[in-house]
């Protein structure tokens, strides 16, 4: 067996690697210290370029520098004390606003570098020709191309990604995945991707590489969680063109205030034009730098949570359209029903002793692996206190199910000669049971209906004695069980006969029904995939609360209902693993492939998901949804705030000019100077105080987007116009009281 | 409650009961359904387009479209700028008025031509008949026609699916006019005559005093000049002039024109997109800014004139007489319909006045003003009030739609980068002519020296034309000098970058929106009809016209205001 997904073996998540999925406390120390470093360097004006809003304040702290060094000379407009005390909060805002960036950068970095290390020289053992047994050239993993052959043997970590094409072997992946539980990779089949830097432990494989060199999955997960090729997403673009344009609109407002004051002054021949120094101020106070400098580590942050997830996203624009999903196409196996389906009753043929069904099925199923087989063996245990018996003392030979006979059962030899136990989907029994002489019961075809109806799988059971003459055979002593109708005998021996059904059932997850109804809730429509008959699929669609579901899905039908839902406008997320899924895969919005699953399906995918678990697509739809909240609430927040700037700096402005307007000081502040420089101070620590929750995220609730609407807009937009109210007279009443402010 | 109150609250239930038959009225029209005055008009419709040599069936795109555009109204500026310069040897003209400065006749043109109609000009002492009702009225139709056009383009945006086209120029200038403006106007001037207002081609009357009473076809100027929202006066008085708007009676039918088609455009836009409750918070989104700004004019101008309250004068509004602040305001009107007829053409991008704006208390100053400058987007001008409403819903559903935690969508339509950049440049450069131009009047002594008051006053005067002609909304404040090359070009300037900065950019998301797909409303789709939508759509208009001109305001109107005592 392989561990497949975290559903198969619960107790291996928590012998996972300590570098993922586990929460890092935001503020490090070691991040810290790193960001610290990165927010001076990325003061680097060419950084900035690529956000208008931050660009607008570097250039702004410049130039009040300059100002500032012209005061110094005795040229300036104002005190140089206070342009100073301006210019140095200015560059506090933007190193603030570095800050953010780096520490959610730093988060990936620390990331980064423990991947590198599993990246470190690796050897590889390049095959001249196919042959494993052939000669080979030792080289430098970088050296390697798409389509050349390795030989990777016990030990070795393995070169680069590529295909089993020969070969067994169990490979520890938890460079990868941070999951130390070995999993075996084989040629062919769903299980021969392998990533390079994973770890061969036992035997060995012949691989061919698929990547060249720097285009590796470790290459973009590196690349990808230190946000070095981080692209902006859709949304962001849209955003950031919204600030630019805020950002202009103000730069008007401002910049054409001096010819304003320039008259006012004249026109009421009193006070002074503003000083640039005070202009600057204000533009930089009312330009969106909140939300602006918290931007860009909104985005990493975004997809640092994915990791931490541990969901590898290979770009961010899908994980942004992760929170648009509209519909969920969810495979029923291990996604919504646990991964196999188990006996849950006997329901013995009329005339049969429930007592006989059990015996018989379990004595069929001693010899079957499968799960489905275990659950009728351990049911019988448990409701008749059937102990399992040793198959080699009843010399039983088990015969396995087929595609031809669509049955298994055993082969006993008893006193009286053979007897057959045989089970299997009702058409298969019936054929058997009537080409042996009997006669497939009226009352079983209505069970079997019945079960097939409730969402259940019926397997019948039979028993054949061909070697018995006569009424009562030894399997009747054996069981002890009463065997009363025996008037349909066939000439050779009674006639084979059909016992009774045993009801297997797809166990629904616990939990799953809520997980749909919050999904709901979200406005998400869940469809579920499965390749079960249509009456199975809709009551197992009913039991799991989906709100609709794929009967008897081929890979062609998945692709057909993909298209049909994107052609009315919805954006599909689906998981997969198998390469049949690829071009489903390929064509939904957002497609996790499993980590286990095919290259096929993770070149596909636009997700990769380390864990293997279907249900974690709820999760990205979660953090999707997250970025997107994070960005319009503080976006909302930061335009609201400017409400309060004007009423601290307009006043202090213009007071000189016209006295009344001191009327407009609703805050009380202390002079025009304090005024200027609390808002200042407040614009800059603003960014400080919202780094967490841009690194977090503002919280998802499944509530209707109406009310997500309503309660983001009080606790962002109203809390937006209140704070800085009481910030600005906060940091107003300490520069006072620290004897700071003129 | 006074009666300027229940004047305010008859006025929105009047409005309401003629904006509810009309707006889907105005729907079919250009939707190209049938209507009762198809037996009449469609053999004209078809007519027209036979002389004109179109099909108007034919789909443009939004470029096209764009061009068709402004190819009718590039002519329309050279029309008008060539009438009035040829008038003095065109007939028409009994008062033998001359040819205007080349500065004055541009200004002119382009300010009809924009639906603006600022007016640098006294109607009847420099324009001719011929002039008035062949360039002027004719722009008045042909303006309303323009925005009623792009407007129905972008609906059909909202609404198309994956397609090119945004509906065919002509056939929508031809439908509105033809359907709509004419014969409403033909109605409204029946109903002007019978209270009085004149319409003649005579010679002005000269007594026997000296006196010289001036003539003309003025109702049926009037009739479009408010239901277009064009607010261009036939008189220098505008709707202040006893011919124009003789008694209260007719003054009341001029305010309901001025918002009937603006009020049933939101109607019209609930029908074309097949959900009325869409159209239905919209209009309740610019109602509730309306009725606001009206509380706060009618009241600050109910308080009296700041500067007679040292002198024994009574001023209190009571039944032996309207009260008030009655300074620039008729006596027939009094200060409760003149706030209320000020409060309406600064809403709508109107621009007719009855009464002098520049006479208001700061505070009932300020109000017109910032109406105007919030983007005409309260009801606004016919069209360009809901296109540009629709813009502003657009942003306010994207930053609505980013904290509910999914992609924009309004009527189903993803907003993405282009339609926020279209959305930012269509807010943006109004606001920069607004900004640039006043700064460089301030800076400029030949346009000082127009300003005709000292101090915080002044300087409002000046914000004033420029937020009036960048807003495309022309009325005047009063007491500036405009006719002087500076303002003449520079206020034409303003109009021209207010106008078609705002039409192309709206004609580009109606092509963009066009070509998307809809996606189904769902649980998790930002609701655009509810209440809380209504505020957020209130908050976005509010807030970016606060924090816009919150620094220029304070340096006019609200320092002047708090200098009172």
């Amino acid at each position: 067996m392989v561990p497949h997904s975290r559903q198969d073996l619960p107790h291996l998540a928590h012998a996972r690697g300590g570098t993922y999925g586990q929460a890092r406390p935001l503020f490090e120390p070691s991040i810290v210290r790193r960001a610290v470093i990165d927010a001076l360097r990325k003061l680097n004006p060419l950084h900035q370029l690529r956000n208008p809003v931050m660009f607008t304040v570097w250039i702004c702290s410049a130039f009040t520098t300059g100002l500032w060094v012209q005061a110094l000379a005795g040229h300036g407009e104002g005190r140089p004390g206070f342009i100073l005390a301006i210019s140095l909060w200015l560059w506090f805002t933007l190193l603030f606003a570095n800050f953010a960036e780096a520490m959610a950068e730093g988060r990936g970095k620390a990331q980064a570098d423990s991947l590198r290390k599993s990246k470190r020289d690796v050897k590889a053992k390049r095959l001249v020709g196919t042959d494993r047994q052939g000669p080979h050239k030792v080289v430098d993993a970088p050296e390697l191309r798409i389509n050349d052959m390795v030989l990777v043997e016990a030990g070795e970590t393995i070169p680069g990604d590529g295909e089993v094409v020969e070969g067994v072997a169990s490979v520890n992946e938890s460079a990868i995945t941070g999951e130390s539980a070995p999993v075996i990779r084989e040629s062919g089949g769903d299980r021969s991707a392998v990533t390079g830097g994973t770890l061969v432990l036992s035997d060995w494989l012949v691989i061919r590489i698929s990547s060249n060199p720097g285009e590796s999955f470790l290459d973009r997960m590196i690349a990808m969680v230190e946000g070095a090729k981080r692209q902006k997403t859709p949304n962001e673009i849209a955003l950031d063109i919204l600030l630019a344009g805020l950002t202009i609109v103000f730069l008007l407002a401002t910049a054409t205030l001096l010819p304003f004051s320039i008259f006012s002054v004249k026109a009421a021949g009193q006070g002074s034009p503003v000083s640039l120094t005070v202009l600057v101020s204000l533009l930089v106070c009312l330009i969106p730098t909140t939300i602006g400098g918290l931007l860009s580590a909104i985005g990493i942050a975004g997809m640092d949570r994915m990791i931490q997830a541990n969901v590898i996203a290979t770009s961010g624009r899908a994980v942004e359209a992760a929170g648009d999903v509209d519909v969920l196409l969810l495979d029923k196996t291990g996604t919504i029903t646990l991964g196999n389906r188990q006996a849950v009753a006997f329901l013995p043929a009329e005339g049969v002793d429930i007592k006989q069904l059990a015996d018989a099925a379990q004595l069929s199923s001693l010899s079957d692996e499968t799960p489905e087989g275990r659950s009728i063996v351990v049911l019988a245990k448990e409701q008749y206190g059937l102990r399992e018996r040793d198959l080699h003392a009843l010399d039983a030979h088990f015969v396995p199910f087929t595609a031809q006979t669509r049955m298994s059962g055993v082969n006993l030899t008893t006193e009286g000669g053979q007897r057959q136990i045989r089970k299997g989907a009702a058409s298969a029994i019936e054929d058997y049971v009537q080409s042996n002489g009997g006669k497939f019961p009226d009352d079983l075809r209505r069970t079997v209906d019945q079960i097939s109806m409730a969402g259940g799988t019926p397997l019948v059971v039979a028993e054949y004695c061909p070697g018995l003459i006569g009424a009562g055979g030894s399997a009747d002593r054996t069981n002890g069980g009463a065997r009363g109708d025996a008037e349909a005998r066939g000439p050779g021996g009674p006639p084979a006969r059909a016992l009774g059904v045993i009801q297997l059932k797809d166990i629904v997850k616990g939990g799953i029904k809520e997980r749909f109804s919050e999904l709901r809730g979200m406005g998400i429509k869940t469809v579920m995939i499965t390749g079960d008959n249509p009456l199975t699929a809709a009551a197992i669609a009913a039991e799991a609360g989906v709100d609709d579901f794929l009967a008897q899905a081929t890979p062609e039908a998945k692709l057909k209902l993909i298209r049909e839902y994107q052609a009315g406008g919805r954006l599909v997320a689906m998981t997969g693993d198998g390469t049949n899924d690829a071009p489903a895969l390929a064509q939904a919005d957002v497609a996790v492939a499993m980590n286990s699953g095919t290259q096929a399906a993770k070149e596909a995918g636009n997700m990769v998901d380390l864990d293997s678990n279907p249900t974690k697509l709820i999760e990205i739809v979660e953090i999707g949804k997250q970025m997107l909240m994070t960005r319009g609430s503080l976006t909302t927040f930061s335009i609201a705030n400017d409400v309060a700037k004007y009423f601290a700096i307009l006043p202090a402005a213009f007071v000189a000019t016209y006295p009344a307007l001191g009327a407009l000081n609703i805050m009380g502040l202390h002079s025009p100077e304090s005024a200027i420089l609390s808002a200042v101070i407040f614009n800059a620590l603003i960014i400080v105080v919202l780094i967490p929750l841009s690194l977090r995220g503002v919280k998802y609730r499944p509530v209707g987007a109406a009310q997500l609407l309503q309660r983001n807009l009080l606790i962002y937009g109203a809390g937006g116009l209140v704070v800085p109210f009481i910030g600005i007279k906060l940091i107003d009443w300490l520069l006072v009281a620290l004897h700071f402010a003129a | 409650m006074s009666h300027a109150w229940i004047q305010n609250l008859l006025f929105l239930g009047l409005l309401l009961a003629l904006a509810v038959p009309l707006g889907p009225f105005i729907a079919k029209v250009m939707e190209g359904e049938r209507t009762f005055l198809h037996p009449v008009l469609g053999p004209v419709e078809r007519g027209i387009y036979r002389l004109m040599g179109i099909s108007g069936e034919e789909d443009m795109g939004w470029k096209t479209y764009a061009w068709a555009i402004a190819f009718i109204n590039l002519l329309g500026i050279a029309a008008v700028f060539a009438l009035q310069n040829a008038q003095a040897a065109l007939p028409l003209n009994p008062e033998a008025m001359g040819k205007l400065p080349t500065d004055l006749a541009l200004n002119t043109a382009v300010s009809f031509v924009t639906n603006t109609n600022w007016q640098n000009y006294g109607g009847e002492s420099t324009m001719s008949y011929l002039t008035q009702m062949l360039g002027l009225t004719v722009q008045n139709f042909l303006s309303a026609a323009t925005a009623m056009a792009v407007l129905v383009a972008l609906i059909r945006g909202l609404v198309r699916r994956t397609s090119n086209g945004i509906g065919n120029a002509w056939a929508d200038l031809v439908r509105s006019t033809l359907y709509v403006l004419l014969p409403l106007s033909l109605v409204m001037a029946l109903l002007l005559v019978s209270q009085g207002v004149i319409q003649n081609l005579a010679a002005y009357v000269h007594t026997a005093s000296g006196q010289v009473i001036a003539m003309g076809p003025v109702a049926s100027q009037v009739a479009i000049k408010m239901l277009g929202t064009n607010g261009g006066g036939f008189f220098n008085a505008n709707s202040a002039h006893p011919f124009e708007n003789p008694n209260a009676l007719s003054n009341l039918i001029q305010m309901l024109a001025i918002f009937v088609i603006p009020a049933a455009l939101c109607l019209t836009f609930g029908r074309m997109v097949k959900d009325r409750r869409q159209g239905w918070a919209v209009l309740a989104a610019m109602s509730v800014i309306f009725v606001l700004a009206l509380s706060v004019t009618t009241w600050a101008e109910s308080k009296g004139n700041a500067g007679l309250k040292q002198l024994p004068v009574d001023q209190v509004v009571s039944v032996h007489q309207g009260g008030g602040n009655m300074e620039g305001k008729e006596v027939r009107f009094g200060s409760g319909a003149t706030s209320l007829f000020a409060t309406i053409t600064t809403s709508a991008s109107c621009g007719a006045i009855n009464g002098w704006h520049d006479s208001f208390n700061p505070l009932g100053g300020l109000v017109p003003l910032w109406l105007m400058e919030l983007g005409e987007v309260v009801f606004g001008g016919v069209g360009s009030g809901l296109y540009g409403m629709l813009l502003f819903a657009l942003v306010g559903v994207f930053i609505g739609g980013l904290m509910v935690g999914r992609t924009p969508e309004y009527l189903g339509k993803k907003i993405e980068a282009f339609e926020m950049k279209m959305a930012s440049i269509a807010i943006l450069l109004p606001s920069a002519a607004i900004l640039i131009g006043t700064a460089a009047a301030v800076l400029s002594t030949a346009a000082t020296a127009s300003i005709s008051n000292p101090g915080p006053h002044g300087f409002t005067q000046v914000l004033y034309a420029f937020s009036s002609c960048a807003q495309n909304n022309g009325s005047a404040f009063g007491g500036l000098n405009g006719n002087i090359p500076f303002y003449n070009y520079g206020l034409a300037l303003a109009m021209l970058v207010g106008r078609f900065g705002v039409i192309f950019p709206v004609l580009a998301v109606a092509g963009s929106l066009g070509r998307k797909k809809v996606t189904p409303e769902g649980l998790g789709t930002l609701p655009t009809h509810t209440p809380l939508f209504v505020a957020v759509l209130v908050g976005v208009v509010l807030l970016v016209g606060a924090l816009t001109y919150l620094p220029a305001l304070a340096l006019g109107p609200i320092a002047e205001q708090l200098s009172l005592r």
